[in-house]
């Protein structure tokens, strides 16, 4: 069942990438979405009925070369089964609206066949996705890694004509490189390590990295934490987080279906998998945690604050989907794998809704993108105005603090900064205040969207004049995905973040290597939580993780229950500080979108410099290109120019000077015809040569 | 059959002197059936090649399909193939007929083309299947001259230069290596390339002019050979001659340039250097690993601001080249094996990647990427091909051109993490510039009047490109198709290797190094 899961998206790509000329365009269409809606049943098939416990389907050998033995195969565990529902059912609603969204897309002329094209790809995404998340070694998941990658990058470069689509694709592609460069060093690390790369080889030798050295460069390393931190580098690629964030807001030159699903909902979070994934080996690696915390915070912040002032609706959700990203890595950075993710989960439902909500205003709005034409669209587009405020009420995190009961984000958002405030360390901390601001941005920034799009006058009459609503095969994804916004968070607060024995059931974490875990890092931490975190390697390998042997369980959490307890038993302050945040941010937004519309301008003069640093992005884009683009032409004109031709060749022409006449000879020769007889004198030379060299050889 | 590899390797030859002798006129039916000659004649080859690969055993690390007859002058005449040439050979009948096919609109002297191709073909045919010094230099060294011609006579507007530039630096490499090879003759006694590889050359600090060389003979003999194969190969900074080459030659002499001549250097550390001086390889590592680091990074930049495509091309094989002596030079499993792998991956991709140049310079007669733009309006097929081969050249997982990186970083990363870091930068590099080049080729709008009218791939040039997208599929996918070949006599040659290294360490350098290890 598995394997038709996997293995339908291709057929699909396939079907529609080159059957379509023999099927028909409309046909190619249904084909890949049937396809993915089996997919997407098998995997809630899957996902509902998974015995507890891993299961590893082989499928065939791939790389063998030594020690080193790599199988594609399937790994089937809990981890496995959230990804594939998040992934396979917002493919599947993504691949119906694009039948909607693409139908007559204005990029195109009349008569050409975009659409099975579409199609091909964003089902071929579909496909490496899978590969990836299903992965049992760490190579088949740099296959998904890439195959994402390469998707992503056709699809951001869909309308080929465009040159700012174009640039954004080779950007998206070569940043992910920067992180995959990481990412390859950390498997070769890995191999060397522990001569393997198959997951459970790896997380069985995990404890044991942790008090090993590892020659890398110029000094010795922990081996744990270099392992840890090369992976995540290439997390950070993927995921756009900070320093490795630029290409996703461009990213947003695709076709919108294709920033809900990919640059939303699901590639981008294949970062937070893989550090959840890897959470065996993160777990002893605490220099690489708090790397990842702090990323994940700074992350978090920076970009809710530059998506404070952006106009444009799609970039505004890209540097939200940003933020939250961050969000993630926070939890999993903190040990509390299982709430990463748990926001990983809502998050697909409520931003794949917001993006999908904002492809159905654009759709109305004649494909104009920049909030600053919008206005009063509420009256004109009541569903969709519905539908996008319950995204936002749940991104925002709207719920009644003090119970379990709130939309998706209420749950998985508070958990991740209660989290961090029960990690107790100085690192986390600083997250936590971090993430509490990011919060309030969110909220502004969110409601801002909602304002500046649905309430007030309209500022482009022309356009709001013809705006209507989205057909229906384009609505009715929106609102599945609604559902999923308002209730996938209170379903499943108690299987990510409930009491131990619910997540570790959940999890399929067996009982007695939790408590040894909780009082390995009881015993490690000493109580004083700020000593914490150093302290739970050295103090808790011996006990928890027996050498050699993997742990089980989904996900690996020596630090979490604890963090977890903590978080559950937090003071009230911090349980209603998101909340406060949250309100905070609606009241401003309304105080500067509905209320008094003059206020941001006045706002946005009184503080220009900071306006512009934010507005700018904070300059990443210019310091980036000055810094690396530019100076990689310059260094390449002048290896080219002044190394191979004026250094090089010029070298070699002055030693071949006394050839030179010889050669203008030869040149004459062969201009003439006559190259046959000098072929024949050099055959005849070596020939030569040769018989000297058997006769004067022999007669040693 | 006993004498399938001289079958092979002759059946060209044959092909070359039926068209000499017996096909007379230059009228268009003469020039097609030189064509159709030459087609069936590799694609003999090729089904004969087939029965080495079938009848081959990888189990056995020795070499297989031994021939050997006296010669004349008291010369051997003898072949062999072995886990690391044989695949080398299948190479090679695999790709020219690819190659006749995509000669097939050339007008000037058809038959001669023809007759340098096939001459080619059983010249580098034998280099990898000779088993004995002097038949080897005679393949390895004659196989200039053919290509020498294919550049000089059907190239470009600069072919002189090329030509000339092309043949100087690889003649002035082989001559330091027939010298070697006379001294090697005169240490060992025997050309008799099986013998040598159980000769033990003295590894003992020799003085020479004075000074004092480690290493001693092998060092000498390492260095003699390392000049032939680095320019070859070629290595940063004997390279240069390449992109010249390339620009100049046709694009079937380009393919065979870059898909199967450069693969004659790798061979050679593999057969020679690392095998026959096992201590200099080891005292020349470090050096290798950093011309190969740079020759990654150093062309990587270079091929991002070229302006012509072909150049660009030769420049990214350069890099691709680098991972390979890098690879060798790790000398473990898995760098050797992603050397060969490497090699032979590279040999579909780049050969690939320049049909497509070729493709469109038949039709629009210029290789300036400023020329182009907005193909894939007009060209789809074409627009996927040329997308499919550049993301096999940037690696992409599931095309070959990842195996071969991937493993040869990761056996580099054992022997020299500096080395495997700087070197895998490339993989961000690569897919810059190989990227930059498709979108300003391929990606756009089609604005040039010229360009209006440029038709899609032909059915020809669909029947040339399926069976490389075949085999680089194939490979990626399924790769033990090459590492269950390669694996067992690289294996054997990674172990001897380690055994003579460490023996020569251990023994101090004076002692002899093998039969120390034998106890």
């Amino acid at each position: 069942m598995a394997t038709i899961l996997l293995f339908a998206p291709l057929a699909g790509a396939l079907i529609a990438g080159f059957g379509w000329r023999l099927i028909g365009e409309a046909a190619a269409q249904y084909v890949s979405t049937g396809l993915l809606f089996l997919s997407a049943v098998l995997a809630w098939i899957l996902f509902l009925g998974l015995e507890p416990g891993t299961q590893h389907i082989a499928l065939f050998r791939w790389v063998e070369s030594g020690t080193l033995s790599v199988d594609w195969g399937i790994r089937m565990d809990r981890l496995t089964a959230i990804m594939l529902i998040v992934v396979t059912t917002v493919s599947a609603l993504v691949h119906l609206y694009s039948i909607g969204y693409m139908a007559d897309d204005p990029e195109w002329k009349p008569g050409e066949s975009y659409k099975p094209r579409f199609f091909a790809y964003l089902s071929f995404f579909t496909f490496a996705m899978l590969m990836l998340v299903t992965s049992d070694n760490l190579l088949q998941l740099f296959f998904g890694w890439e195959g994402v990658g390469v998707a992503s990058y056709l699809l951001i470069g869909f309308y080929y004509r465009k040159p700012s689509a174009n640039a954004a694709a080779i950007k998206a592609f070569v940043v992910n490189r920067v992180g995959d460069f990481g990412f390859a060093l950390g498997i070769f690390a890995l191999y060397w390590l522990t001569d393997s790369i198959v997951l459970d080889d790896v997380f069985a030798a995990a404890p044991a990295l942790a008090d090993q050295n590892l020659a890398f460069l110029w000094r010795d390393w922990n081996a744990a934490n270099l392992v840890g931190v090369l992976l995540f580098i290439g997390a950070m690629g993927k995921s756009a987080q900070f320093f490795l964030h630029t290409w996703l807001p461009d990213a947003m030159e695709g076709p919108t279906p294709v920033s809900a699903l990919i640059h939303a909902a699901t590639m981008v979070t294949a970062g937070v998998f893989l550090v959840v994934r890897m959470s065996p080996l993160y777990e002893y690696a605490p220099a690489a945690t708090d790397m990842i915390v702090v990323t994940g915070a700074v992350t978090a912040f920076f970009a809710a604050t530059v998506g404070l002032v952006q106009n444009d609706i799609k970039r505004v959700i890209a540097y939200s989907t940003c933020s939250q990203l961050g969000y993630m890595f926070a939890a999993a950075g903190v040990g509390v794998y299982s709430v990463a993710m748990f926001h990983l989960l809502t998050h697909a439902f409520f931003k794949a809704l917001l993006f999908l909500c904002a492809g159905a205003v654009i759709h109305a709005m004649h494909h104009e993108q920049d909030m600053r034409r919008y206005g009063g669209l509420r009256h004109k587009i009541p569903q969709t105005f519905w539908l996008m405020v319950i995204g936002t009420l749940a991104i925002t995190g709207v719920g009644i603090p003090g119970t379990q009961i709130g939309f998706a984000g209420f749950l998985s958002k508070d958990a991740i900064i209660e989290s961090t405030w029960g990690a107790g360390t100085s690192v986390a901390e600083f997250a936590f205040w971090l993430l509490v601001i990011a919060a309030a941005f969110t909220s502004f920034y969110s409601w801002r969207l909602i304002f500046m799009t649905f309430f007030g006058q309209p500022r482009d009459s022309h356009a709001h004049e013809h705006a209507h609503e989205a057909p229906l095969v384009m609505r009715v994804p929106l609102y599945a995905l609604a559902l999923g916004a308002v209730v996938s968070g209170m379903l499943w607060y108690g299987s990510f973040f409930g009491k131990h024995e619910q997540v570790n059931e959940f999890f399929a974490i067996p009982a007695h290597e939790e408590t040894a875990a909780g009082a390995a890092t009881a015993e490690g931490s000493g109580g004083a939580a700020g000593a914490g975190h150093g302290a739970v390697p050295a103090g808790g390998s011996h006990m928890t993780a027996a050498p050699g042997v993997a742990p089980e369980g989904a996900i690996f959490m020596l630090r979490g229950g604890e963090v977890m307890d903590r978080a559950h038993h937090a003071p009230k302050w911090v349980k209603f500080a998101p909340f406060l945040a949250m309100l905070g941010g609606l009241a401003l937004a309304w105080l500067f979108y509905i209320r008094n519309t003059a206020l941001p301008q006045r706002l946005a003069a009184t503080f220009r410099p900071l306006y512009l640093f934010l507005l700018n992005k904070w300059y990443f884009d210019e310091l980036y290109d000055a810094l690396f683009v530019k100076n990689a032409f310059r260094l390449g004109r002048l290896f080219w120019k002044g190394g191979d031709e004026r250094l090089i060749d010029g070298t070699i022409n002055g030693v071949a000077m006394g050839l030179v006449p010889r050669m203008t000879r030869f040149a004459r020769a062969v201009q003439t015809g006559y190259v046959f007889t000098y072929a024949l004198a050099m055959v005849v030379g070596i020939v030569v040569l040769l018989t000297w060299m058997a006769i004067s050889g022999g007669a040693e | 059959m006993d004498n399938l590899l001289s079958i092979v390797t002759f059946i060209p030859l044959l092909g070359a002197a039926i068209l000499a002798l017996f096909l007379r006129g230059d009228d268009p039916a003469a020039r097609g059936n030189a064509k159709w000659v030459a087609l069936i004649t590799t694609l003999t080859t090729f089904v004969f090649s087939l029965f080495i690969l079938t009848g081959f055993d990888p189990s056995d690390t020795g070499f297989q399909f031994v021939e050997e007859k006296e010669w004349i002058l008291g010369l051997k005449y003898k072949m062999g193939v072995d886990g690391i040439s044989v695949l080398f050979v299948m190479l090679t009948t695999f790709l020219m007929p690819l190659v006749i096919l995509s000669c097939w609109n050339v007008k000037t002297r058809v038959k001669d083309y023809m007759i340098a191709f096939l001459v080619l073909e059983t010249l580098m045919i034998g280099v990898f299947t000779a088993l004995d010094l002097v038949l080897f230099y005679l393949f390895f060294e004659a196989g200039l001259i053919p290509m020498f011609l294919i550049i000089g006579i059907w190239g470009g507007q600069n072919r002189i230069y090329a030509a000339f530039k092309f043949f100087l630096y690889t003649l002035l490499g082989s001559v330091l290596m027939l010298v070697a090879m006379v001294a090697m003759y005169m240490d060992a006694g025997t050309t008799d390339i099986p013998a040598l590889l159980d000769h033990q050359f003295a590894s003992a600090p020799l003085q020479v002019l004075g000074l004092t060389v480690t290493g001693g003979m092998q060092a000498l003999l390492w260095l003699a050979f390392f000049a032939s194969f680095a320019v070859k190969m070629p290595m940063w900074p004997v390279h240069t001659w390449l992109p010249d080459a390339h620009v100049q030659a046709p694009t079937g002499g380009s393919v065979v340039l870059a898909a199967i001549l450069l693969k004659m250097g790798g061979y050679g550390f593999l057969r020679f250097s690392l095998p026959m001086f096992p201590v200099a390889s080891d005292l020349f590592t470090p050096l290798i690993m950093w011309l190969s680091v740079i020759a990654i990074v150093y062309t990587s930049l270079v091929a991002l601001v070229q302006e012509d495509m072909k150049k660009l091309i030769a420049y990214s094989s350069v890099a691709h080249m680098g991972y390979v002596t890098m690879g060798t030079f790790a000398a473990n499993q898995q760098g050797v094996d992603g050397a060969i792998f490497q090699m032979l991956s590279h040999g579909f991709i780049s050969g690939a990647l320049f049909l497509c140049v070729g493709v469109i310079y038949d039709r629009m007669h210029t290789r300036e990427i400023a020329a182009y733009g907005g193909l894939v309006n007009r060209m789809p097929a074409y627009a996927l091909v040329f997308m499919f081969f550049t993301m096999a050249n940037v690696g992409l997982p599931g095309t070959s051109g990842f195996v071969g990186e991937f493993l040869t970083l990761l056996g580099t990363f054992r022997a020299n993490t500096w080395a495997a870091a700087v070197a895998t930068t490339g993989v961000i590099l690569s897919a810059a510039y190989a990227l930059w080049l498709y979108r300003r080729v391929v990606f756009g709008d089609l604005v040039r009047e010229a360009l209006r009218t440029i038709g899609d791939l032909t059915p020809r040039e669909r029947l040339i490109f399926a069976p490389l997208v075949a085999m680089t599929l194939l490979l990626g996918v399924y790769p033990g198709l090459v590492t269950d070949i390669t694996g067992p006599s690289v294996q054997a040659l990674v172990e001897n290797y380690h055994q003579a290294v460490g023996a020569a360490a251990e023994g101090g350098a004076g002692a002899e190094p093998r039969a120390a290890a034998e106890h």
